[in-house]
């Protein structure tokens, strides 16, 4: 059975590029290295989800049509529309991308990625304050301080603890994975002597009260890498850590300002601040400018709640402040694989990163006003082309309802939530699994994705589906133009 | 008849891993259905309420109001806040408000949490419900 090796995975962000899968009778039989998400994403590449044929909508149902026709009635959608909108691109190859900007400035709408509606207030503030930031291998090789903050990497980027941060193997930093067991074996050990001693002695039933509160261990200042998070919940990724501040919901803004004044000797004339009380946030200050070289990694805890990109400015500022003392640097936790490409392609070709609207024949950028959940809140859009993406089973109601209520065109491997109530279903391959091309890391470097296997019969990639599309819009827009002149 | 309790609650969304693994097999699985169409709850404020784990609970807010089946959370304690994975049962609940910024309020939503005896929607009704397709 052959072996594919240095298979790159296109989930999430992290682009683990050390996959290893089987291939037997050209399917994928065994996935080697990779998280939870990853097996699943290889091993469903023959799943009966997924779309092998073209769908149209006809008296209210999908049913099957030939790629040609989907073509063109895709075609003819987006050319009769005033102003489409063209939504996804972050689960496809930056080439794609590409093709997908063109369209947009050919049909005159609006393009947008999934940014918008994960890390676009982050880009934001980005463009305000700059960012000071570096590759994951840097991270992995130098950094003794880690802080996630309102992100969960157990849960969204499985491997990244493992790969770059605090699990990692580095040149000048050795993993904290040994001194994390040991810390598990001494709770469990204690958490059995507790139970024995309570059953034994006292004769009582276990206390759910007892098994409910926050661990605190206070291992800030333990030699090596230390890993800190700071979340409204005690997730997973919390439980590894050696210090976890727990944030009130929507008070993140307040606790970044907290600690910027605390970084600065300054003295917080309260008790607490979010919640937290103000000798904890000392001892996280402490330890953030006394490590060598600090990174935050930041989600979406931050860029969804409360002063939205008020909190990345205030998270940017703090890291800024901090490389006054010390090395510091700061990286988004990217969600889709390639929704770093889809800012990147977007800047090279219009000049911004998302929510670029060609309605006036130039690209504009206005989040807020260009942005497709406020296009769709104020019920602009006649039709809309996604693409590698799911809006309607992701956006609010409200802003999905006009989606669906409009012609709508879906491009992608799965009969998702939006093929579901789309009028055109064209599918395609999966990008780094049946299609080749280049996603970019959380950290900007671009990787290679492979073609491992072939794409069910006639399914082809989306760059290709988009380049067909493209072809027949200005066939038509021709067309028309010489009937308007006769 | 007495009146069935309610509480003030913060909704949360966000990921989870059963989610990310249902969303890769496709969003017609079972796995991602069961995934999604769940309220994780702090033990404690399902004492308040009356509910156990696996019962059908009605979240509401200003948006709208969905039925989704409460479970112990194992991330407790986080009294008054519950949490929902990212999903179309999330996002009839969720804040459709960009403040200006492209970016709609996906936590830290104010909601209404009682328990309820309407069933939880399967995909295709829920679509149906919402969007006259599917």
């Amino acid at each position: 059975m052959p072996i594919v090796k240095a298979v790159t995975c296109p989930v999430c962000g992290s682009l683990c590029d050390d996959i290893e899968l089987t291939i037997e009778n050209g399917e994928i039989v065994k996935v080697k290295n990779g998280c939870a998400m990853c097996e699943a994403k290889f091993l469903s590449h023959r799943s009966e989800h997924r779309i092998r044929k073209p769908l149209i909508r006809k008296n209210g149902e999908l049913v099957k049509t030939t790629l040609k026709e989907a073509v063109q009635r895709a075609a003819e959608i987006l050319a009769e529309a005033n102003y489409p909108v063209l939504y996804g691109w972050s689960s496809t190859s930056c080439e794609a991308i590409s093709v997908g900007i063109e369209l947009a400035e050919e049909v005159g709408g609006v393009i947008d990625n999934t940014a918008v509606v994960c890390h676009g207030p982050s880009l934001l503030s980005v463009q305000d304050v700059g960012i000071p930031s570096c590759t994951l291998g840097q991270i992995r090789h130098r950094a003794d301080l880690i802080i996630y903050w309102g992100c969960d990497p157990w849960s969204a980027h499985p491997r990244h603890i493992e790969r770059y941060t605090a699990f990692s193997e580095g040149r000048f930093e050795k993993s904290a994975w040994r001194g994390y067991i040991a810390k598990i074996r001494t709770l469990i050990g204690r958490k059995k002597i507790q139970s024995t001693v309570r059953r034994l002695v006292f004769k009582k039933p276990p206390e759910i009260k007892a098994q409910l509160e926050p661990t605190f261990v206070p291992s800030i200042a333990k030699e090596g890498r230390k890993l800190i998070v700071i979340d409204v919940r005690r997730t997973k990724t919390a439980e590894m850590a050696d210090f976890f501040v727990r944030v009130e919901p929507g008070k993140d803004y307040e606790l970044l300002q907290a600690f910027r004044a605390l970084i600065r000797d300054q003295e917080l004339e309260v008790d607490s601040v979010a919640g937290v009380p103000v000798g904890y946030l000392e001892e996280v200050a402490d330890a953030m400018v006394s490590c060598d070289f600090g990174a935050l990694f930041f989600g979406l805890g931050l860029t969804m709640s409360g002063a939205k990109l008020r909190n990345i400015d205030a998270a940017l500022s703090l890291v800024r402040d901090l490389n006054m003392r010390t090395k510091f640097v700061i990286m988004p936790m990217r969600g889709h694989f390639n929704v770093t490409g889809a800012n990147t392609v977007f800047t090279w070709q219009t000049g911004y990163p998302y929510a670029v609207d060609f309605s006036l024949g130039y690209p504009r950028y206005n989040p807020g006003e260009t942005s497709v959940v406020d296009v769709l809140l104020r019920g602009e859009s006649d039709a809309a082309l996604i693409v590698a993406s799911d809006p309607v089973s992701n956006f609010p109601r409200k802003a999905a309802e006009h989606i669906a209520k409009n012609p709508l065109i879906y491009i992608g491997p799965h009969m998702d939530v939006t093929a579901q109530v789309a009028d055109v279903v064209i599918p395609s391959a999966m990008v780094g699994v049946e299609a080749s091309g280049t996603a970019y890391r959380m950290d900007h470097v671009p990787i290679p994705l492979k073609k491992v296997v072939d794409p069910p019969r006639g399914v082809l990639p989306d760059e290709e589906i988009l380049r067909r599309i493209l072809t027949e819009v200005r066939k038509i827009k021709r067309e028309k133009a010489k009937a308007e002149a006769a | 008849m007495a009146e069935k309790p309610k509480l003030k609650v913060v909704l949360l969304t966000g990921r989870t891993i059963e989610q990310g693994v249902g969303k890769e097999l496709g969003k017609s699985t079972r796995e991602y259905v069961e995934s999604v169409s769940v309220c994780y709850m702090d033990p404690g404020d399902m004492r308040k309420l009356g509910v156990k784990d696996g019962v059908n609970v009605q979240v509401s807010t200003a948006f709208g109001s969905v039925v989704v089946k409460a479970k112990k959370s194992l991330r407790a304690p986080h009294p008054g806040v519950i949490y929902i994975p990212y999903g179309p049962w999330a996002n009839v609940v969720v804040d459709p408000e960009t403040h200006g910024i492209g970016m709609p309020s996906f936590k830290g939503v104010p909601a209404v949490v009682e328990p309820t005896d309407k069933p939880v929607l399967g995909l295709e009704e829920l679509l149906k419900q919402q969007f006259g397709k599917g």
